[in-house]
């Protein structure tokens, strides 16, 4: 009985498990410049989750840590796991890892230039062999419809259109989940309404998970369910989207809500700075 | 008669580019995908020229298959070079990779020369009828299906690029090796495909050329008249290498013209292609199809 009963559990703990877990990871640049200092997140299916922090918090890094381009850039996950869908994943080429359905759109884009937006996005279906990629091209028109009528060279779009099409790349590959880095970046407010905008349709409609990191908090908030706080490579504070959106501390340091009267003094300066780092 | 004579030297001017131009579009593969400035190309035509002629003389092999079989054979060769030898270089200095090249150029040719002897061999006869008559003109068949071969070649190139999964996955890496993995793409195969690629197609080219002058050493030196094609048309553009193929073809039968009717040096022919390397260089110093920021590779 008591054997049985050991059995079973492993069973339940997997069907409990988030899609992606990222245990206590140390990520060392170069073999000396630690940059992430036991960072744990866990993203659940079918959920955007938004990891949030300043310039310099490691929020790319523990993308690339995730998706396994760290590699191309000598650094390397010195302790601690990152598992997918309950599999062990760190270590793996990071061609590989696209290939077990995690996709990154990198940080600035990274279309590339010198090939039609058709041929990008052909390129995102590299890792399929099905025969259902000219339908997925359509729907990818469906949702950017200006892309299909840009025939000239992907370098020649717009900030705007680039982002779109790297999003319409990620979704050619079909992943299960898209680590999307800095989506907003150098675009205007209202493009980049535009954008989330169609994060969250994909999400709803695709059902694929998001990962986000932004540093444009307010609206990586408003579209996603859980979030992240990140400072100096680890986690300071995590809550539900409503929560984050509600708490004093996000609304006066990242939300630029709050704080009012009170800062005008040096000395509540000062608290804020302490303060800042949620210790 | 003269411009009898003239009109010969243009038309081997363009038979002649045409074959630099594939060759050279094979250069620039294997520099485009893995940024390695490949010394040995001539080799791979040194190689593939003498595996065929043994094939077809001491198997008497039919000349079909025997070509076949060495092309297949110079794939596998040219992706084990690149596996074997220059993937544990990834990430040293270029200059050590090129003398690796340079290396594995002088051993291949000793190879060659220790295995098949120095003199030169030729081909059995593979053609019923060895020259034919294009417009009034005595064209070799060989040249003539060199010509058809390498356009051939070049057309397999195009489509490559431009619809097939493997050659966006080539092109994509050439654009940058991170963004490549990021899509899925394996990086090390694309570098082993190239040179795959380069390596037999190269050999086709050598066999062509071992035909018409019979196999020895000097083909390698093909690989010596690719670099004015590829500078000149631009080291990263395959286009620009089909196009300063044909022009270094053309130099070098023109440069004869005027040698034989005029200055009488006797060795223009050699020597002109590098003089309009020069000259290109010193006007457009990333070729003519270059991109400008190569240097920074």
């Amino acid at each position: 009985m008591a054997e049985a009963a050991l059995k079973l559990e492993p069973v339940a703990d997997i069907g409990a498990a988030p899609l992606l877990s990222v245990d206590n990871i140390e990520v060392v640049y170069n073999d000396v410049i630690l940059v992430l200092r036991g960072l744990s997140l866990k993203v659940p299916q079918g959920q955007i989750v938004a990891l949030l922090g300043s310039n310099g918090a490691g929020k790319s890094t523990t993308l690339k840590a995730i998706s396994g381009l760290l590699k191309t850039e000598d650094g390397e996950i010195t302790r601690g796991e990152v598992n997918f869908l309950g599999e062990k994943i760190n270590g793996i080429e990071p061609d590989k890892i696209v290939r077990r359905g995690i996709f990154q759109v990198m940080e600035g884009r990274r279309i590339i230039a010198d090939m039609t937006v058709l041929e990008n996005l052909r390129l995102g279906a590299f890792t399929r062999h099905d025969n259902e990629v000219k339908s997925d091209i359509e729907r990818v028109y469906e949702y950017f419809p200006r892309l299909r009528e840009r025939t000239g060279l992907a370098g020649y779009l717009s900030g705007g259109e680039q982002q779109m099409l790297a999003i319409g790349r990620a979704m050619m590959a079909r992943p299960k989940l898209i680590l999307m880095d800095e989506p907003s970046m150098g675009l205007s407010p209202l493009m980049v309404k535009e954008v989330f905008a169609i994060i969250k349709r994909l999400n709803a409609e695709w059902g694929v998970t998001i990962l986000l990191v932004e540093q444009n908090a307010r609206v990586a908030l408003s579209i996603a369910d859980y979030g992240y706080i990140m400072e100096q490579g680890k986690i300071v504070l995590d809550g539900s989207a409503e929560m984050l959106q509600t708490n004093e501390d996000v609304k006066e340091f990242y939300l630029g809500q709050g704080g009012g009267e009170e800062r005008k003094s040096f000395k509540n300066l000062k608290s804020f700075k302490r303060r800042k780092r949620w210790l | 008669m003269q411009s009898q004579l003239l009109l010969q030297l243009i038309i081997n001017g363009l038979i002649i580019g045409t074959l630099y131009g594939v060759v050279g579009m094979c250069f620039v593969l294997i520099y485009k995908a893995s940024q390695v400035v490949n010394f040995a190309q001539g080799e791979f035509l040194l190689i593939g020229a003498w595996t065929c002629w043994w094939l077809l003389t001491a198997w008497n092999i039919p000349f079909f298959w025997g070509f076949l079989i060495a092309v297949v054979f110079m794939m596998a060769f040219g992706m084990a070079v690149q596996m074997v030898i220059l993937r544990p270089l990834i990430g040293e200095p270029i200059i050590s990779v090129i003398m690796v090249t340079i290396g594995m150029s002088i051993f291949f040719q000793a190879l060659m020369k220790w295995m098949f002897g120095t003199f030169a061999q030729p081909f059995p006869p593979i053609f019923p009828v060895e020259k034919v008559d294009v417009l009034g003109l005595q064209v070799q068949t060989a040249y003539l299906m060199s010509t058809g071969v390498s356009l051939a070649i070049m057309a397999g190139f195009a489509w490559f690029f431009k619809y097939s999964k493997m050659g966006l996955a080539m092109r994509a890496t050439a654009f940058s090796q991170q963004v490549a993995q990021s899509l899925g793409i394996s990086v090390r195969q694309v570098f082993a495909l190239s040179w795959g690629i380069s390596a037999s197609v190269s050999a086709i080219a050598g066999v062509v050329v071992g035909i018409v002058n019979g196999v020895s050493s000097a083909l390698s030196y093909f690989g010596i008249k690719v670099f004015p094609a590829v500078i000149l048309g631009g080291l990263d553009s395959i286009f620009g290498a089909v196009v300063g193929g044909l022009i270094v073809g053309l130099l070098e039968n023109l440069g004869q013209y005027v040698d034989s009717q005029f200055l009488k040096w006797g060795n223009l022919y050699e020597i002109i292609p590098f003089y309009a390397l020069i000259i290109i260089l010193m006007i457009k110093p990333y070729g003519l199809f270059g991109t400008r920021d190569i240097e920074r590779v």
